[in-house]
């Protein structure tokens, strides 16, 4: 029997749940150094001077470097932007910070020392002189008459100033309503928090002119590149990245920082083995954010409750440089996703993108569709209740219907298949809304005071997926082609080792895609080895970001694998004497069609293929195939969730009583860790709606950069949740699978607001934004409840 | 200043000279060589260290090694007995109970202590007993079944 779709046990956990698998910082060398950087404490200062005299002194200290020396060096230098929308203004993001400052934790200096208690000591006697400026934190403020200045060739603080849709239909739409809603949103700040800090070992071997960096990587390839092309300069072919056990990305191990390229830098200089490993406050202000945006958005609805027109004006911050991919996440990956699951004829997307005294903002979990999920799902709630409509009525009446598919919204996309009603009925069935219901209306009746109001939200998301074609991820801006590579080696026993350009972190990927390989080759998982994450191993591939991995890796693979089987057949037939298109492959066998008894197996096949003895003339000895994969469309996963809270009036405390999850990502290759990523989905986006935010003062300070400001959610804080799914295969890819790591963190948000706004309207209160504290939600009781 | 110190580790007596200021963790990943119990904060909130010592769970970024003079600690490493799983790791893998892998080994040592002191432990007690771990991978939803399923399995510790 296959194991395609079968939960089988993790084949990376063993190492994992007894110490012994490798992260970054578990490796050490013989001689290796200690890098520490010295930070910008300011969030907008001159540099006037930095004296590193000294440190350079300080006991154990091997060397001290600022921008002055490695200028010197003559390489580039820089952290690039390699997604462009026109007009964008993108200031040089140099590795070091040199004569300004501004953001708290762009680096200044770095020291370099025996030992990292050393390195620390030394980095606080690097003596930098600052003049403080005024700073701007909020991406709204940055461009009110007045705002500090941040970068001379970005007037108004505007970095890019985007649109999507027909603004004149669409207002003509809202004009001629019988009804529309406007909300104010605000999407809140988050830090993307991995557990494990980033971490980089860099070991250069002088006499070869060759670069191994071991580093906390979501795509070692691309880092390679962008150390190749920007950073660094060394050639492409010197440079090893190797991305081991990584303890977690959620985006913020996609992007090139300076931190990792310094390192590299470093051991360049002192010829020695250097290692960088961040502290978790280093982390939190130096990993890219996430969201931070401030909205209004409006839905326009005719007499009969149907959606006529949908808007939205968005100010994005984007922190104080455009990080790797960040000029893709406030756009294309967030004003595509404004049709929702709904038939909307006319809509239109606004974006103004503004720096910001702040960390630079980038993908985290959701990159941009978490932000559109919100305001969309906000507005349907918010236009139910101005049609006079339950949420679930009107979210009936506005569906695109299962037989519309495809279905091309006002937004750019093309939706290939979908049945949101169906998702919707199961979510309702699984949460029992109609006794929620009941329940909420005898809370409500009582008059004793004592009882806790009940909200119920719901949330039907949808998103987009492994984003492509090439050509036209180019077309919107991006500097690379977001195809995927596999290459399958069959050795010359039979057994298979897959090498992926997909780089997992704790994804599955070693199980999943040997589940694959297992089910099209008829061999057993253990006869499959699944290697990723070392550029010296894997061919170039472009990582594991935007739910991609099985969408667009794992079609890779089985392109790959029809490759190998289309040989094996040819030599099968060979050594049949049978026509090729006579053979057929079954498990594990290459067969001749109605000859019962005619057929090879498997390993007979390999074998003859290696020993070459008697192949056809066409063919080469061995077996081993590469592809590169290159999707035909985006995908489209989605789903309803639905939030139940309970709300105490006295305190505003707000707990969570009920999570449920209904989503369908097509075929599941293996259903217990498709539901791992949904858990885990809902709590980054439960943690962004009821505790997390990244929040900056005036000045620009991170307030909120450690654990003990910024709530990360815990275990006692949590429910289980309620899974169910629905399955659409993917129309376009061959295994028809569409994505679901980021399905949790996009639906939640909204589904937990949609169930606070509901408690709070039930009694006058007004609706308020994330994260939902106990303060603020009993603030909104104070102004508004009765 | 540097002191010589004495402790045994998952069976094995080590004496070491160190730094006075070197933390429990560092001891153990650096002049050990025991890299299993992991670093995830500096304000001793996220609990990836989370070790055995003398009986007790202990986040080991909060002890001082010399603190460690002369104890009996455990790490991840020390876990399974001659290869054989311990069951709260059995139950992780069998539940899905991790996926980065990360905070794994601090998560099973809590966990393993928790279930010792509460063999019973419900769903709401074991969510309060994890509060000092943190999980950024799974939401929590699997490492608490798997904790049930190892007091279940009535886990030894």
């Amino acid at each position: 029997m296959s194991v395609l779709g079968t939960s089988i046990k993790r084949r990376e956990d063993p190492a994992l749940i007894t110490g012994k698998g490798k992260f970054t910082d578990d490796f050490s060398v013989p001689g290796m150094l200690h890098a520490v950087m010295v930070r910008s404490p300011h969030g907008h200062a001159k540099v006037n001077n930095i004296d590193s005299s000294a440190a350079a002194q300080a006991q154990g200290v091997v060397a001290v470097f600022t921008a002055t020396e490695l200028e010197a060096t003559g390489i580039p230098g820089v952290i690039p932007t390699v997604w462009l929308l026109p007009g964008i203004k993108t200031p040089a993001h140099t590795l070091f910070a040199t004569d300004r400052v501004r953001y708290v934790g762009h680096p200044v200096a770095v020291v370099v020392a025996e030992t990292i208690h050393a390195a620390h000591d030394a980095a606080i006697l690097v003596e930098v002189d600052y003049e403080p400026l005024p700073a701007v934190v909020d991406p709204k403020a940055a461009v009110a008459d007045g705002a500090p200045q941040i970068w001379d060739e970005a007037p108004n603080n505007i970095a890019f100033d985007w649109e999507l849709g027909d603004k004149d239909a669409t207002d003509a739409a809202f004009a001629a309503a019988a009804t529309t809603a406007t909300l104010e949103l605000r999407n809140n700040r988050i830090l993307p928090h991995a557990i494990e800090p980033r971490a980089a070992l860099a070991q250069w071997d002088a006499e070869n002119g060759k670069l191994t960096l071991t580093m906390t990587s979501q795509n070692p390839h691309v880092h390679r590149l962008l150390m190749t092309i920007a950073s660094l300069g060394l050639p492409e072919h010197k440079i090893r990245v190797i991305a081991p056990e990584v303890g977690g990305g959620f985006g913020s191990k996609i992007h090139h920082y300076a931190d990792e390229a310094i390192t590299a830098w470093c051991a360049m200089q002192t010829r020695r083995p250097v290692k960088w490993t961040a502290t978790r406050s280093e982390t939190n202000l130096t990993d890219a954010h996430g969201r931070d945006h401030w909205s209004t958005a409006g839905i326009a609805i005719d007499a009969d409750g149907k959606i006529v027109g949908l808007r939205i004006d968005t100010h994005a911050a984007m922190g104080a440089y455009i990080s790797t991919f960040a000029p893709a996440v406030p756009t294309w990956l967030y004003g595509t996703l404004f049709s929702g699951q709904y038939d909307i004829p006319a809509i239109h997307v606004h974006v103004l993108a503004t720096f910001t005294n702040t960390a630079p903002v980038d993908a985290v979990r959701g990159s941009g569709r978490p932000e559109a999920a919100y305001a969309v799902e906000r507005l349907m709630d918010a236009g139910a209740a101005a049609a006079g409509l339950d949420p679930v009525e009107f979210r009936r009446r506005n569906f695109i219907q299962p037989d519309a598919f495809p279905y091309q919204t006002q937004v750019a996309l093309a939706y290939d298949s979908g049945n949101y009603p169906q998702a919707l009925d199961k979510a309702l069935a699984a949460a029992d809304y109609d006794a929620l219901r009941a329940d909420q209306a005898k809370r409500l009746a009582d008059s004793s005071g004592n009882v806790k109001l009940l909200g119920i939200g719901l949330s039907s998301y949808i998103e987009a997926c492994g984003i492509a074609p090439s050509a036209v991820v180019g077309s919107l801006g991006a500097q690379a082609g977001l195809w995927e590579s596999a290459k399958v080696r069959v050795h010359p026993s039979g057994s298979v080792t897959v090498y992926t350009g997909s780089c997992a972190h704790g994804q599955g990927h070693a199980t999943t895609f040997s589940q694959i390989v297992s089910d099209r080759l008829g061999i057993d998982v253990d006869q499959i080895d699944v290697i990723h994450g070392d550029t010296e191993e894997v061919q170039f591939g472009m990582g594991t970001y935007g739910s991609r991995s099985a969408a667009v890796g794992g079609s890779a693979i089985v392109k790959s694998l029809d490759k190998v089987i289309a040989k094996g057949k040819k030599i099968a037939a060979h050594l049949l004497e049978a026509a090729v298109d006579d053979i057929e492959f079954e498990d594990s066998e290459f067969k001749v069609k109605g000859s019962p008894g005619q057929s090879k197996a498997w390993g007979d096949v390999v074998l003859a293929a290696y020993l070459a003895h008697n192949l056809p003339e066409d063919v080469e000895p061995g077996l081993e195939e590469t592809s590169f994969y290159d999707p035909a469309n985006f995908t489209y996963p989605f789903g309803t969730h639905i939030a139940v809270v309970e709300i105490d009036r006295e305190t505003g405390e707000i707990e969570l009583l009920r999570y449920v999850a209904v989503d369908d990502c097509g075929n599941q290759i293996n259903p217990m860790i498709v539901e791992g990523q949904v858990h885990g989905g809902i709590a980054h986006g439960l943690g962004q709606a009821l505790w997390e935010e990244a929040v900056y003062d005036e000045s620009g300070q991170l307030l909120s950069g450690t654990l003990l400001d910024y709530a990360l959610p815990r275990a006692h804080q949590l429910v289980s949740f309620e899974l169910d799914h629905t399955v659409t295969p993917c129309p376009h890819n061959p295994l028809g699978v569409k994505g679901i790591g980021e399905a949790g963190a996009i639906a939640a948000p909204a589904a937990v607001a949609n169930a606070v706004s509901d408690a709070l309207i039930s009694v006058g209160a007004e609706p308020i934004d994330m994260p939902f504290t106990p303060e603020k939600i009993w603030r909104a009781l104070q102004e508004g409840g009765t | 200043m540097r002191v010589t110190i004495s402790v045994e580790v998952n069976g094995t007596k080590h004496e070491r000279e160190i730094e006075t200021r070197t933390l429990l963790v560092h001891f153990l990943r650096e002049d050990l060589g025991l890299t299993g119990t992991h670093v995830g904060c500096e304000t001793s909130l996220c609990g990836a260290c989370t070790i055995h010592m003398d009986g007790l769970a202990v986040k080991s970024c909060t002890q001082l090694a010399v603190q460690a003079d002369g104890a009996k600690i455990t790490t991840i490493e020390g876990l399974a007995d001659n290869g054989n799983l311990h069951p709260m790791q059995q139950a992780f893998w069998d539940e899905h109970g991790l996926q980065c892998g990360y905070c794994t080994p601090g998560m099973i040592m809590a966990a393993t202590k928790l279930v010792e002191d509460n063999p019973q432990a419900t769903e709401r007690e074991i969510r309060e007993g994890l509060k000092g771990n943190l999980c950024r991978c799974t939401g929590y939803h699997n490492i608490v079944k798997a904790v049930a399923a190892a007091a279940k399995a009535g886990a030894p510790s």
